[in-house]
């Protein structure tokens, strides 16, 4: 079954991020756990790509503006095919293609350079606006974070896209309600602002759809309603946890861009029921 | 060479603009709400469907041009300059200059002369800001016909150009089949005694300048530098052979723009006694263009004193 398949490489996907952070020895982990389950739909079964041609031109496209969760989107362009397993070790080194923060120049599939916050929703517009004017039937994706909507390019972008009713465009806020520090709650926790951004994006004229962004079964509604959306772009509130499927990991705002040890490794590997599985 | 017939930049850009959107299927002309102010209306009232409203919005203007060029089209981005530089840096600099990607950004309202504005409109920093990006051309022409030459040379151009236009009207030096080149200095008037290295709009009050230096006695070489990067690196160390004085001419800041960009190489190929005219390290405000040029050393008798003072001393 599908959604199954779906589940069970997640699982593979998480460990397999991990373990390369582990081997780099740097790179940012809560938020690459929490946009796992988006990245994986929608390379598997959303996006019109070949991963044999990453620049063909009529293939849909996707940015990751919230750019320091590069390595879950290189873990997942690696099981699609886009490039080989053994170069995720290459993450972060001198001359690799994956670089700390993607660069569109040196991968093929990278469809946007991006790491400075705030500016992928703008290229997807013009992605939208290219499209459009070229009568091209390509759809264009772009993963924001709850944080990241702090930057106020984010709502000129949101502003404008509504006003051109770009319908090709889909934006998915990873609302995992965490950030690097943020705010504290009650001297324990850290939160973001805003629970709920729904609102904010009904005033900016887009179509909201909030979700459980690690359940499968929302997430292939979503897109499905997205494509049924015309006349406005549609935005997916994609309601995550921060560190998602390792318990340790969950929700905890010091694992933003924290390197586990071994031991920590292990034990979130034992979780995630990966260990012996083919990777 | 010199013709007395004067243009504004902004009236030959409109009509290359149109006439790009129209012939060019991949041009589009982008706005930040200025389009009455930069004449980029003409593509909106007579080729509407080439023409993205962005609103007041730069940081999203300038992203959505990088979105749009990673399709195959070729957007211009048009606003103040001191508005697009500043703006909209961190845009520019990931999505358009690092992936190399084709956008024209056009900086209207360039430098000193902004129409009664002022500090905040005014652009003394953008040459000194776009040279230092990676993959970023710089152009600043001199009059209209070096402004359509420039326009159609980044058009057939590949990759990231910043062309900086000025608001007022000024002399023709060029005729129409002038041959400009991305890159590419062009002497003026020959000279001896000292060389004045100048770009834009100064340009025009440096011929002038050194017209009333000839009367003085002083034989001024004017060499016009249109492209700040890349930079004709062997026209500067020529004219500096010829003359061992060099003075630089902008419009601009003396901090970071042309005076600097020549400093370095001299610096480093051929140490050369220089004099930076340009706007000194402070800003300016709004006032009538010949009081502001007056006040802050970049009129056609500032530029005479200055030149002969340095002569002089030398």
């Amino acid at each position: 079954m599908e959604i199954k398949q779906l589940e069970t490489r997640a699982k593979q996907i998480r460990s397999t991020i991990l373990e390369t952070i582990h081997q780099a020895g740097a790179g940012h982990i809560g938020g690459p756990l929490s946009a796992v389950d988006v990245l994986n739909y929608l390379y598997f079964k959303e996006m019109n790509i070949d991963s044999k041609d990453g620049r063909k031109e009529n293939r849909d496209r996707f940015i990751l503006s919230k750019g320091h969760s590069a390595i879950a989107l290189y873990t997942v362009l690696a099981y699609r095919g886009f490039l080989p397993m053994e170069e995720l070790t290459t993450f972060d080194a001198l001359n690799s293609r994956l670089q700390g923060h993607p660069d569109m120049t040196l991968l093929p599939g990278l469809d946007m350079s991006t790491g400075s916050l705030g500016q992928g929703l703008s290229a997807g517009l013009g992605m939208a606006l290219g499209a459009k004017a070229q009568n091209a039937s390509f759809r264009t994706y772009c993963m924001i974070g709850d944080g990241e909507s702090q930057e106020g390019q984010i709502w000129e972008a949101a502003d404008v896209a509504s006003k051109y009713g770009v319908d090709n465009l889909v934006c998915i806020v990873d609302n995992n309600r965490l950030q690097q520090f943020g705010w504290s709650d009650d001297q324990v926790t850290r939160n973001a602002p805003l629970e709920d951004p729904s609102d904010r994006w009904k005033a900016f004229g887009w179509h909201v759809i909030s979700i459980d962004g690690h359940c499968y079964d929302s997430l292939d509604q979503a897109f499905k309603e997205a494509r049924e959306t015309k006349g406005k772009p549609t935005v997916i509130i994609a309601n995550t946890i921060k560190g998602k499927g390792v318990s340790f990991m969950e929700g905890a705002y010091l694992w933003h861009s924290k390197v586990p040890t071994q031991e920590e490794l292990q034990l979130a590997l034992t979780e995630l029921e990966t260990e012996g599985m083919e990777g | 060479m010199i013709n007395i017939q004067k243009g504004a930049m902004r009236d030959r850009f409109s009509k290359v603009i149109l006439e790009l959107a129209e012939k060019d299927a991949r041009v589009y002309a982008v706005d930040g709400d200025l389009a009455n102010s930069t004449k980029t209306d003409v593509v909106a009232n007579q080729k509407p469907e080439k023409f993205l409203q962005m609103g007041i919005a730069e940081q999203n203007m300038l992203s959505v041009c990088s979105g749009l060029a990673s399709t195959g089209l070729q957007p211009w981005a048009v606003t103040f300059a001191a508005f697009l530089s500043k703006r909209a840096l961190d845009q520019i600099q990931v999505q358009i200059a690092q992936p190399r990607l084709d956008v024209k950004m056009v900086g209207a309202y360039s430098g000193l002369l902004t129409g009664l504005t002022g500090k905040t409109h005014q652009a003394l920093e953008d040459i000194a800001i776009f040279r230092t990006l990676a993959n970023m051309v710089v152009i600043a022409p001199a009059d209209n016909v070096e402004v359509e030459k420039a326009m159609r040379a980044a058009n057939d151009y590949d990759g990231p150009v910043y062309i900086r236009l000025a608001r007022d009207e000024y002399p023709y030096l060029f005729a129409e089949d002038y041959d400009f080149k991305i890159g590419r200095a062009v002497t003026l008037k020959e000279g001896t005694d000292v060389s004045v290295i100048a770009t834009g709009t100064q340009t025009s009050r440096t011929l002038e300048a050194a017209k009333q230096l000839a009367d003085e006695g002083i034989s001024v070489e004017v060499v016009h530098m249109p492209t700040i990067k890349p930079l004709d690196e062997a026209a500067i160390l020529a004219t500096a052979q010829k003359t061992n004085l060099i003075v630089t001419a902008e419009e601009h800041s003396i901090l970071g723009g042309l005076g600097s960009a020549v400093a370095e190489v001299l610096g480093e190929q051929r140490p050369t006694k220089m004099l930076r005219i340009g706007v000194e390290d402070r800003n300016a405000e709004s006032a009538p263009n010949e009081q502001l040029l007056e006040k802050y050393g970049l009129s056609v008798s500032c530029m005479v004193r200055k030149i002969k003072d340095f002569y002089n001393k030398a």
